[in-house]
């Protein structure tokens, strides 16, 4: 617990004095660029790319397949490492960090929605949302795991199986996982993909209350029904930023 | 991740693939029970050669005819005639042998025994009296062959019990053997069967009833039993031995010997390193299987490494460490070599009980193969969990999760 408590004192004077962030900036992207593979095979998925996010925003990331925003999102998410560029969460360079590190970050600080909802299939509904505190050994994991259900509306599904809920419950889940560490940001990649209309309006529905409530949410997206989610957009073609709307 | 969730979830994986997992523990659980049964049994045998030859008694000196030269072939030992009677009574001489205290030749061949209600085959010594001494043996009924009986080439015989029981004849009973009649005049007391061989299914006939109507009417002696005062007087009766035969046998280099005097220490450690060599081998056998079933559990975890790929993608993403992901593996393939290797232990010890009492072969199980049988299951678990674990650890978590 010592290095954990290092962890966040270094975060918080490193929010203060290293990167010079007004106090409500969360995310720096600075001139990202990410290439895949080297030589001739090589391709450039993200190309100088800067992107400043304030806490407490929503933000929809849009473009087509192939434009670079999974890139984005796995940098922004911290499962990847750009190639060059800084990238500063909360005051804290993570472009350098090794992987145990990066964990740590993914663990504390995001939440991940995915587009395949990623729920165990073998786990209860509370016992998938408890999955991200026992990799940061927290005590009243269930009683954590009832609130962020509660919050999704899901309070008389907690023992149920994944199999035993529909797909937007399953992602009501998914999001209840995300919200359980109470982290900085919540990261939705598609979370409407693999979910019919109605199930659609009450994810994003979700998404949209807990923005409100002041959570910091970036959707990665290729549907422009799901963009109005996010107060702003922002429009991405062959790993640069074209174009950026606010609403 | 604590260690405590560490185990759960491993534990709880396990549970989800139990067919699976129980295939797997198998694989330990015979190499384990394997490993402790063939060292038992091993073992037990070591104990009863060891017991036996010690029951002949330390103070024992075998004389071997040397072998026999048949144009450059060698017969092996004893294929030679060169030890006599007149040899016998040499070492039974006093004045130049006074720390031999009994003397016993012995012809022996197998022949049948006929009485009158059935038949029996055994090994038919003929001997002298020295022959009870020589073999610690005593007479439980009846009297043993006396000098007398050698001088005048008596047709008696003495059994052991089982014999004795199995042709159902006692003291005065007449029996034939090669269509001789002898009388039975004695019955040894039973001395116990130790693993090979049955020290009550014997007979003995006089020697020179032996040499003259049994076994072809020669008059040299295969071996030469002797025993000394004391077995500390052992070393001492082996040089008096050996000088006198030197002697009658007129050989003055030493190395020429026509005969080999061997004590029951050397027999005994002969015996001993027989037996352990057998040990070892049925242990390799064992120990092969033990580890075939270790490439089992690291079989298994890969399997289980590459179908949950997008669950160690998913773990990551929420924020395990490469090191709990690594951990988490390698505690499932602990947890199969552990639960193998203990109901291996289990079956081991079932066999060790069971075998003995079924099949009438002994079973000596020691805490040392036991130990080292899990002590390597474990090891083997770990060692062959180790390669999969770190596949788990490394895998990139997006590659990860994206392989649905």
């Amino acid at each position: 617990m010592a290095a954990v408590a290092e962890v966040e004192v270094a975060w918080s004077a490193g929010a203060a004095v290293a990167s010079g962030l007004g106090p409500t900036e969360l995310i720096r992207l600075e001139s990202i660029t990410k290439v895949y593979g080297s030589g001739d095979g090589s391709v450039v998925a993200l190309r100088s790319f800067s992107l400043t996010v304030d806490s407490g925003e929503s933000v929809a990331v849009m473009g087509p397949s192939g434009s670079g925003k999974s890139t984005l999102m796995n940098i922004l998410g911290c499962l990847d490492i750009p190639s060059s560029g800084r990238y500063w969460f909360a005051g804290q360079d993570v472009s350098r960090l090794n992987e145990t590190e990066l964990a740590r970050v993914r663990n504390r600080r995001i939440g991940f929605v995915f587009q395949q909802f990623q729920l165990l299939a073998k786990l209860s509904a509370w016992r998938n949302v408890e999955l991200p505190l026992l990799y940061r050994n927290v005590r009243n994991r269930r009683a954590l795991a009832l609130e962020a259900l509660e919050q999704v509306g899901l309070s008389n599904r907690i023992d149920h199986r994944p199999s035993q809920l529909s797909g937007g419950q399953q992602q009501r889940v998914a999001i209840a996982r995300a919200l359980v560490t109470n982290p900085d940001l919540i990261l939705a990649d598609e979370p409407t993909g693999n979910l019919d209309t109605a199930s659609s309006r009450d994810v994003l529905a979700v998404l949209r209350e807990l923005n409100e409530q002041g959570r910091t949410i970036i959707v990665i997206t290729h549907d422009p029904e799901v963009a109005p989610v996010a107060r702003r957009t922002v429009h991405m073609r062959d790993g640069q930023l074209i174009d950026e709307v606010a609403a | 991740m604590s260690l405590g969730h560490t185990i759960e979830t491993g534990l709880r994986s396990l549970l989800g693939h139990r067919l699976r997992s129980v295939l797997t523990t198998l694989g330990i659980l015979f190499g384990v029970a394997a490993v402790i049964a063939t060292v038992g049994i091993g073992q037990a045998s070591s104990d009863s050669v060891t017991a036996r030859i010690t029951s002949l008694g330390t103070n024992l000196l075998t004389i071997s005819a040397g072998s026999s030269v048949t144009g450059g072939v060698f017969g092996g030992a004893g294929s030679a005639n060169t030890l006599t009677m007149a040899d016998v009574s040499g070492l039974q001489d006093r004045q130049s042998a006074p720390d031999i205290e009994a003397v016993a030749p012995v012809t022996q061949g197998r022949a049948s025994i006929v009485s009158s209600s059935g038949n029996w085959s055994t090994t038919v010594s003929g001997s002298t009296a020295g022959w009870l001494v020589t073999n610690s043996r005593t007479v439980g009924s009846g009297e043993f062959i006396s000098a007398n009986d050698a001088a005048t080439r008596a047709q008696v015989i003495v059994l052991g019990s089982t014999t004795a029981s199995n042709l159902g004849v006692g003291v005065g009973d007449l029996v034939l053997v090669r269509q001789i009649p002898f009388e039975v005049i004695g019955v040894l007391a039973p001395a116990g069967s130790q693993g090979f061989g049955n020290q009550d299914d014997l007979a003995v006939v006089p020697i020179t009833t032996a040499q003259d109507e049994l076994f072809g009417g020669s008059a040299s002696v295969q071996r030469i039993l002797l025993s000394a005062t004391s077995p500390s007087t052992i070393g001492s009766a082996y040089l008096e031995a050996d000088q006198i035969l030197l002697q009658t046998h007129h050989v003055t280099d030493p190395s020429q010997a026509d005969f080999t005097i061997t004590s029951q220490t050397q027999v005994l450690s002969t015996a001993q390193a027989v037996t352990q060599t057998l040990t070892i081998l049925l242990a390799s056998v064992a120990a092969i299987s033990l580890l075939v079933g270790g490439i089992g559990v690291m079989n298994i975890m890969l399997v289980s490494v590459t179908e949950r790929t997008s669950e160690i993608g998913l773990r990551k993403a929420l924020g395990a460490t490469p090191g709990d992901l690594f951990r988490q593996f390698v505690i499932e393939a602990g947890t199969l070599t552990a639960l193998g290797g203990l109901l291996g232990v289990a079956t081991g010890l079932a066999v060790g009980y069971i075998v003995p009492r079924a099949a009438n072969i002994a079973v000596t199980i020691t805490p040392l193969p036991v130990v080292t049988a899990v002590g390597v299951a474990v090891a083997v678990g770990l060692v062959f969990g180790v390669y999969p674990a770190l596949r788990a650890a490394r895998l990139a978590p997006i590659e990860a999760l994206r392989a649905q």
